[in-house]
Protein backbone atom coordinates (compact mmCIF):
# COMPACT_ATOMS: atom_id res chain seq x y z
CA UNK A 1 0.00 0.00 0.00
CA UNK A 2 2.91 2.45 0.52
CA UNK A 3 4.03 1.65 -2.70
CA UNK A 4 1.47 3.06 -4.21
CA UNK A 5 2.69 6.79 -2.94
CA UNK A 6 2.78 8.17 -5.80
CA UNK A 7 -1.08 8.25 -6.19
CA UNK A 8 -2.14 9.09 -3.23
CA UNK A 9 0.33 12.24 -3.40
CA UNK A 10 -1.82 12.89 -6.81
CA UNK A 11 -5.14 12.16 -4.59
CA UNK A 12 -4.02 15.03 -1.83
CA UNK A 13 -3.14 17.53 -4.72
CA UNK A 14 -6.83 17.05 -6.33
CA UNK A 15 -8.31 17.11 -3.16
CA UNK A 16 -6.43 20.39 -1.70
CA UNK A 17 -7.53 21.99 -5.15
CA UNK A 18 -11.01 20.99 -4.82
CA UNK A 19 -11.18 22.41 -1.63
CA UNK A 20 -10.08 25.66 -3.02
CA UNK A 21 -12.23 26.01 -5.47
CA UNK A 22 -15.05 25.26 -3.32
CA UNK A 23 -14.48 27.21 0.33
CA UNK A 24 -12.47 29.98 -0.88
CA UNK A 25 -13.74 33.39 -2.20
CA UNK A 26 -11.00 35.62 -2.96
CA UNK A 27 -10.40 35.40 -6.41
CA UNK A 28 -6.42 34.99 -6.27
CA UNK A 29 -6.74 32.21 -4.11
CA UNK A 30 -9.57 30.13 -6.30
CA UNK A 31 -6.37 30.46 -9.63
CA UNK A 32 -3.44 29.32 -7.36
CA UNK A 33 -6.41 26.39 -6.54
CA UNK A 34 -6.78 25.74 -10.30
CA UNK A 35 -3.09 25.71 -11.14
CA UNK A 36 -2.46 22.79 -8.04
CA UNK A 37 -5.42 20.87 -9.73
CA UNK A 38 -3.72 21.40 -13.04
CA UNK A 39 0.02 19.89 -11.08
CA UNK A 40 -2.22 17.05 -9.52
CA UNK A 41 -3.33 15.92 -13.71
CA UNK A 42 0.03 16.41 -14.63
CA UNK A 43 1.66 14.08 -12.15
CA UNK A 44 -0.94 11.34 -12.45
CA UNK A 45 -0.10 11.34 -16.28
CA UNK A 46 3.69 11.24 -15.32
CA UNK A 47 3.40 8.33 -12.97
CA UNK A 48 1.28 6.10 -15.28
CA UNK A 49 3.78 5.36 -17.61
CA UNK A 50 6.72 4.21 -15.08
CA UNK A 51 8.25 1.17 -15.26
CA UNK A 52 9.94 -0.25 -12.37
CA UNK A 53 13.92 -0.03 -12.71
CA UNK A 54 13.83 1.74 -15.81
CA UNK A 55 16.14 4.46 -17.63
CA UNK A 56 14.69 7.66 -19.76
CA UNK A 57 13.45 7.03 -23.28
CA UNK A 58 16.65 8.66 -24.67
CA UNK A 59 19.36 6.42 -26.60
CA UNK A 60 22.14 8.93 -26.06
CA UNK A 61 24.82 7.43 -23.43
CA UNK A 62 22.20 4.90 -22.02
CA UNK A 63 24.03 2.42 -19.79
CA UNK A 64 21.89 -0.26 -21.40
CA UNK A 65 23.37 -2.97 -24.16
CA UNK A 66 20.82 -2.96 -27.65
CA UNK A 67 19.00 -5.95 -26.76
CA UNK A 68 16.76 -5.32 -23.77
CA UNK A 69 15.85 -1.83 -24.48
CA UNK A 70 12.72 -2.66 -24.65
CA UNK A 71 11.87 -3.96 -21.44
CA UNK A 72 14.12 -1.35 -19.25
CA UNK A 73 12.40 1.96 -20.92
CA UNK A 74 10.03 3.75 -19.47
CA UNK A 75 7.00 4.71 -21.64
CA UNK A 76 7.08 7.36 -23.59
CA UNK A 77 4.09 8.79 -25.07
CA UNK A 78 2.46 9.64 -21.71
CA UNK A 79 5.39 12.28 -21.07
CA UNK A 80 5.07 13.61 -24.31
CA UNK A 81 1.23 14.18 -23.67
CA UNK A 82 2.34 16.19 -20.43
CA UNK A 83 4.28 18.38 -22.27
CA UNK A 84 1.42 20.23 -24.00
CA UNK A 85 -1.15 19.68 -20.79
CA UNK A 86 2.16 22.10 -18.88
CA UNK A 87 1.70 24.71 -21.35
CA UNK A 88 -2.53 24.65 -21.75
CA UNK A 89 -2.36 25.01 -17.73
CA UNK A 90 -0.09 27.89 -17.97
CA UNK A 91 -1.88 29.72 -20.22
CA UNK A 92 -5.27 29.47 -18.49
CA UNK A 93 -3.79 30.63 -15.60
CA UNK A 94 -2.16 33.82 -17.12
CA UNK A 95 -5.97 34.46 -18.25
CA UNK A 96 -7.73 33.92 -15.14
CA UNK A 97 -4.75 35.90 -13.27
CA UNK A 98 -5.80 38.78 -16.22
CA UNK A 99 -9.48 38.77 -15.48
CA UNK A 100 -8.45 39.42 -11.50
CA UNK A 101 -6.92 42.67 -12.34
CA UNK A 102 -9.35 43.77 -14.82
CA UNK A 103 -12.29 42.98 -11.96
CA UNK A 104 -10.55 44.65 -9.41
CA UNK A 105 -9.59 47.96 -11.34
CA UNK A 106 -13.08 48.32 -12.78
CA UNK A 107 -15.13 47.19 -9.49
CA UNK A 108 -12.61 47.97 -6.75
CA UNK A 109 -12.93 44.45 -4.79
CA UNK A 110 -11.74 41.28 -5.53
CA UNK A 111 -14.59 39.21 -3.71
CA UNK A 112 -16.04 36.73 -6.20
CA UNK A 113 -19.69 37.13 -4.77
CA UNK A 114 -19.60 40.71 -5.05
CA UNK A 115 -19.08 40.95 -8.71
CA UNK A 116 -22.21 39.44 -10.35
CA UNK A 117 -23.46 42.50 -12.42
CA UNK A 118 -22.98 42.03 -16.36
CA UNK A 119 -22.92 45.49 -17.63
CA UNK A 120 -19.62 47.43 -16.10
CA UNK B 1 8.84 52.03 -12.97
CA UNK B 2 12.33 52.19 -10.90
CA UNK B 3 15.12 49.79 -11.37
CA UNK B 4 17.23 48.45 -8.71
CA UNK B 5 20.33 49.15 -6.51
CA UNK B 6 23.71 48.30 -7.76
CA UNK B 7 24.15 45.65 -5.93
CA UNK B 8 21.14 43.75 -7.00
CA UNK B 9 21.75 45.06 -10.63
CA UNK B 10 25.67 43.34 -10.39
CA UNK B 11 24.51 40.28 -8.43
CA UNK B 12 21.34 39.73 -11.26
CA UNK B 13 24.09 40.24 -14.01
CA UNK B 14 26.00 37.06 -13.03
CA UNK B 15 22.29 35.15 -12.86
CA UNK B 16 21.28 36.42 -16.62
CA UNK B 17 24.34 36.01 -18.94
CA UNK B 18 24.93 31.72 -17.88
CA UNK B 19 21.10 31.24 -17.65
CA UNK B 20 20.81 32.92 -21.11
CA UNK B 21 23.19 30.01 -22.26
CA UNK B 22 21.95 27.40 -20.73
CA UNK B 23 18.63 28.09 -22.45
CA UNK B 24 20.19 28.25 -25.95
CA UNK B 25 22.08 25.05 -24.98
CA UNK B 26 18.63 23.05 -23.98
CA UNK B 27 17.47 24.37 -27.15
CA UNK B 28 19.84 23.20 -29.32
CA UNK B 29 20.44 19.35 -28.46
CA UNK B 30 16.80 19.01 -27.63
CA UNK B 31 17.36 15.95 -29.96
CA UNK B 32 19.91 14.26 -28.18
CA UNK B 33 19.13 15.09 -24.49
CA UNK B 34 15.84 15.50 -22.29
CA UNK B 35 14.68 19.17 -23.14
CA UNK B 36 13.37 20.90 -26.30
CA UNK B 37 11.59 24.17 -27.57
CA UNK B 38 9.25 24.92 -24.64
CA UNK B 39 11.73 24.13 -22.03
CA UNK B 40 14.73 25.74 -23.46
CA UNK B 41 11.74 28.77 -24.36
CA UNK B 42 10.41 29.07 -20.55
CA UNK B 43 13.99 29.05 -19.19
CA UNK B 44 15.36 31.79 -21.58
CA UNK B 45 11.97 33.60 -20.95
CA UNK B 46 12.57 33.27 -16.99
CA UNK B 47 15.84 35.14 -17.70
CA UNK B 48 14.42 38.16 -19.46
CA UNK B 49 11.99 38.66 -16.65
CA UNK B 50 14.68 38.82 -14.18
CA UNK B 51 16.47 41.34 -16.47
CA UNK B 52 12.76 42.79 -16.96
CA UNK B 53 12.81 43.46 -12.87
CA UNK B 54 16.33 44.29 -12.27
CA UNK B 55 17.41 47.03 -15.22
CA UNK B 56 13.86 48.71 -15.62
CA UNK B 57 14.85 51.67 -17.65
CA UNK B 58 17.11 49.96 -20.05
CA UNK B 59 15.34 46.95 -20.37
CA UNK B 60 11.80 49.00 -21.12
CA UNK B 61 13.48 50.72 -24.21
CA UNK B 62 15.10 47.19 -25.36
CA UNK B 63 12.08 44.73 -24.57
CA UNK B 64 9.44 46.70 -26.36
CA UNK B 65 6.20 44.90 -27.13
CA UNK B 66 6.00 45.40 -30.88
CA UNK B 67 9.53 43.59 -31.60
CA UNK B 68 8.66 40.67 -29.32
CA UNK B 69 5.01 40.62 -31.15
CA UNK B 70 6.75 40.50 -34.77
CA UNK B 71 9.14 37.76 -33.57
CA UNK B 72 6.53 35.71 -32.08
CA UNK B 73 4.65 35.90 -35.21
CA UNK B 74 7.43 35.13 -37.45
CA UNK B 75 8.19 31.94 -35.50
CA UNK B 76 4.93 30.90 -35.25
CA UNK B 77 4.80 31.33 -39.02
CA UNK B 78 7.78 29.59 -40.09
CA UNK B 79 7.01 26.32 -37.86
CA UNK B 80 3.51 25.95 -39.78
CA UNK B 81 5.75 26.52 -43.39
CA UNK B 82 8.60 23.91 -42.22
CA UNK B 83 5.31 21.61 -41.67
CA UNK B 84 3.69 22.55 -44.86
CA UNK B 85 7.03 21.73 -46.86
CA UNK B 86 6.65 17.40 -46.79
CA UNK B 87 3.34 17.90 -47.80
CA UNK B 88 4.73 15.10 -50.81
CA UNK B 89 3.39 12.33 -48.52
CA UNK B 90 1.82 13.83 -45.75
CA UNK B 91 1.27 16.97 -43.64
CA UNK B 92 4.32 16.77 -41.18
CA UNK B 93 6.19 14.72 -42.79
CA UNK B 94 9.98 14.68 -41.49
CA UNK B 95 11.42 15.02 -45.47
CA UNK B 96 15.22 15.81 -44.49
CA UNK B 97 15.68 12.41 -42.04
CA UNK B 98 17.80 9.74 -43.35
CA UNK B 99 18.19 12.00 -46.60
CA UNK B 100 21.43 13.88 -48.04
CA UNK B 101 20.81 17.42 -46.75
CA UNK B 102 21.51 19.52 -43.97
CA UNK B 103 20.54 17.37 -40.78
CA UNK B 104 19.77 14.30 -42.79
CA UNK B 105 22.81 11.72 -41.29
CA UNK B 106 21.17 8.18 -40.26
CA UNK B 107 21.43 6.98 -37.09
CA UNK B 108 22.50 2.82 -35.88
CA UNK B 109 20.08 1.49 -34.05
CA UNK B 110 21.05 0.99 -29.85
CA UNK B 111 22.83 3.55 -27.60
CA UNK B 112 25.38 5.64 -29.39
CA UNK B 113 27.00 8.97 -28.36
CA UNK B 114 24.58 11.46 -30.15
CA UNK B 115 25.52 13.44 -33.41
CA UNK B 116 24.12 16.64 -33.89
CA UNK B 117 24.00 16.11 -37.68
CA UNK B 118 20.41 13.95 -37.15
CA UNK B 119 16.87 14.20 -36.90
CA UNK B 120 15.84 15.53 -40.19
CA UNK B 121 13.32 18.50 -39.41
CA UNK B 122 13.10 18.41 -35.41
CA UNK B 123 15.86 20.90 -34.85
CA UNK B 124 14.54 23.28 -36.63
CA UNK B 125 11.20 23.22 -35.26
CA UNK B 126 12.57 22.99 -32.10
CA UNK B 127 13.99 26.33 -32.41
CA UNK B 128 11.03 27.75 -34.01
CA UNK B 129 8.73 27.01 -31.11
CA UNK B 130 11.47 28.16 -28.53
CA UNK B 131 12.10 31.54 -30.35
CA UNK B 132 7.88 31.42 -29.83
CA UNK B 133 7.73 30.10 -26.44
CA UNK B 134 10.00 32.91 -24.46
CA UNK B 135 8.87 35.75 -26.79
CA UNK B 136 5.14 35.07 -25.94
CA UNK B 137 6.19 34.77 -22.00
CA UNK B 138 8.26 37.94 -22.39
CA UNK B 139 4.84 39.47 -23.72
CA UNK B 140 2.63 37.91 -20.86
CA UNK B 141 5.30 39.47 -18.49
CA UNK B 142 5.18 43.10 -20.00
CA UNK B 143 1.87 43.42 -20.40
CA UNK B 144 1.22 42.66 -16.32
CA UNK B 145 3.55 44.78 -15.49
CA UNK B 146 2.76 47.84 -17.27
CA UNK B 147 -0.93 47.19 -16.74
CA UNK B 148 -0.11 47.57 -12.49
CA UNK B 149 0.12 51.10 -12.23
CA UNK B 150 3.45 53.28 -11.47
CA UNK B 151 3.37 53.04 -7.67
CA UNK B 152 6.06 55.04 -6.30
CA UNK C 1 -25.69 25.05 2.32
CA UNK C 2 -22.52 24.95 4.38
CA UNK C 3 -23.52 21.28 5.21
CA UNK C 4 -23.94 20.36 2.04
CA UNK C 5 -20.47 21.73 0.77
CA UNK C 6 -18.81 20.05 3.86
CA UNK C 7 -20.42 16.62 2.78
CA UNK C 8 -19.64 16.37 -0.87
CA UNK C 9 -16.17 17.73 0.18
CA UNK C 10 -15.63 14.32 1.96
CA UNK C 11 -17.05 11.73 -0.16
CA UNK C 12 -15.03 13.01 -3.00
CA UNK C 13 -11.74 12.82 -1.16
CA UNK C 14 -12.60 9.64 -0.23
CA UNK C 15 -13.47 8.68 -3.43
CA UNK C 16 -10.29 10.26 -4.80
CA UNK C 17 -8.12 8.03 -1.80
CA UNK C 18 -10.02 5.03 -2.48
CA UNK C 19 -9.14 5.00 -6.02
CA UNK C 20 -5.48 5.83 -5.05
CA UNK C 21 -4.95 2.64 -3.34
CA UNK C 22 -6.83 0.70 -5.71
CA UNK C 23 -4.93 1.50 -8.91
CA UNK C 24 -2.41 -0.61 -10.86
CA UNK C 25 0.69 -1.37 -8.32
CA UNK C 26 3.15 1.80 -9.03
CA UNK C 27 6.01 0.70 -11.65
CA UNK C 28 4.24 -2.12 -13.82
CA UNK C 29 2.34 -0.33 -16.97
CA UNK C 30 0.08 -2.03 -18.99
CA UNK C 31 1.13 -3.95 -21.86
CA UNK C 32 1.09 -1.08 -25.07
CA UNK C 33 1.50 -1.44 -28.38
CA UNK C 34 2.23 2.14 -29.43
CA UNK C 35 4.86 2.66 -26.83
CA UNK C 36 6.89 -0.54 -28.24
CA UNK C 37 6.47 0.76 -31.77
CA UNK C 38 7.72 4.17 -30.80
CA UNK C 39 10.67 2.68 -29.16
CA UNK C 40 11.73 0.37 -31.27
CA UNK C 41 11.33 2.30 -34.66
CA UNK C 42 12.17 5.92 -34.16
CA UNK C 43 15.67 6.31 -34.41
CA UNK C 44 15.05 3.99 -38.23
CA UNK C 45 12.23 6.70 -39.15
CA UNK C 46 12.91 9.91 -37.34
CA UNK C 47 17.03 9.51 -37.26
CA UNK C 48 16.50 10.82 -33.68
CA UNK C 49 17.73 9.79 -30.01
CA UNK C 50 15.47 11.37 -28.04
CA UNK C 51 12.75 8.78 -28.47
CA UNK C 52 10.08 11.76 -26.80
CA UNK C 53 11.15 14.71 -29.25
CA UNK C 54 10.29 12.33 -32.02
CA UNK C 55 6.62 11.76 -30.51
CA UNK C 56 6.25 15.50 -29.83
CA UNK C 57 7.51 16.98 -33.19
CA UNK C 58 7.47 13.70 -36.06
CA UNK C 59 4.69 11.32 -34.64
CA UNK C 60 2.03 13.85 -33.35
CA UNK C 61 2.92 16.75 -34.76
CA UNK C 62 -0.91 18.11 -35.10
CA UNK C 63 -0.82 17.96 -31.02
CA UNK C 64 2.11 20.80 -30.92
CA UNK C 65 0.35 22.59 -33.92
CA UNK C 66 -2.43 23.02 -31.43
CA UNK C 67 -0.35 23.48 -28.50
CA UNK C 68 1.27 26.60 -30.29
CA UNK C 69 -1.96 28.21 -31.22
CA UNK C 70 -3.41 28.11 -27.47
CA UNK C 71 -0.23 29.75 -26.45
CA UNK C 72 -0.40 32.57 -29.17
CA UNK C 73 -4.47 32.59 -28.66
CA UNK C 74 -3.93 33.09 -24.81
CA UNK C 75 -1.49 36.28 -25.23
CA UNK C 76 -3.33 37.54 -27.92
CA UNK C 77 -6.37 37.85 -25.91
CA UNK C 78 -4.14 38.82 -23.24
CA UNK C 79 -3.01 42.11 -25.05
CA UNK C 80 -6.51 43.24 -25.78
CA UNK C 81 -7.50 42.88 -22.53
CA UNK C 82 -5.07 45.47 -21.56
CA UNK C 83 -5.98 48.12 -24.12
CA UNK C 84 -8.62 49.86 -23.08
CA UNK C 85 -8.95 53.67 -23.39
CA UNK C 86 -5.85 54.64 -20.76
CA UNK C 87 -7.31 57.96 -19.49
Amino acid sequence: MIENIHFIAVALLIALGIYTLIFKRNLIKIAMGISILASGINLFLISLGYRAQGIAPIFTNAAIAASEVQAKMVLPAPQALTLTSIVISLAVTALMLSFAIIIYQKTGSLDATKSRRLKG
Amino acid sequence: MNGSSVIVKVVSLAIILPALTFGLYIIAHGHLTPGGGFQGGAIIASALAIFLVAFAKQASKTLRKNLLSALECLALLGFIGLSFLGLGKSFFFNFLANSGLIFGQAVPFGPNPGFINTAGVIPLMNFFVGLEVSCALTIIVLTMLKAGGDKK
Amino acid sequence: MKLAKIAFFLIFTYFLLACALLLRPFGKPAVSDMDEYFILNAQREAASNNVVASIVFDYRGLDTLGEATVLFAAVSSIVLLFRGAPK
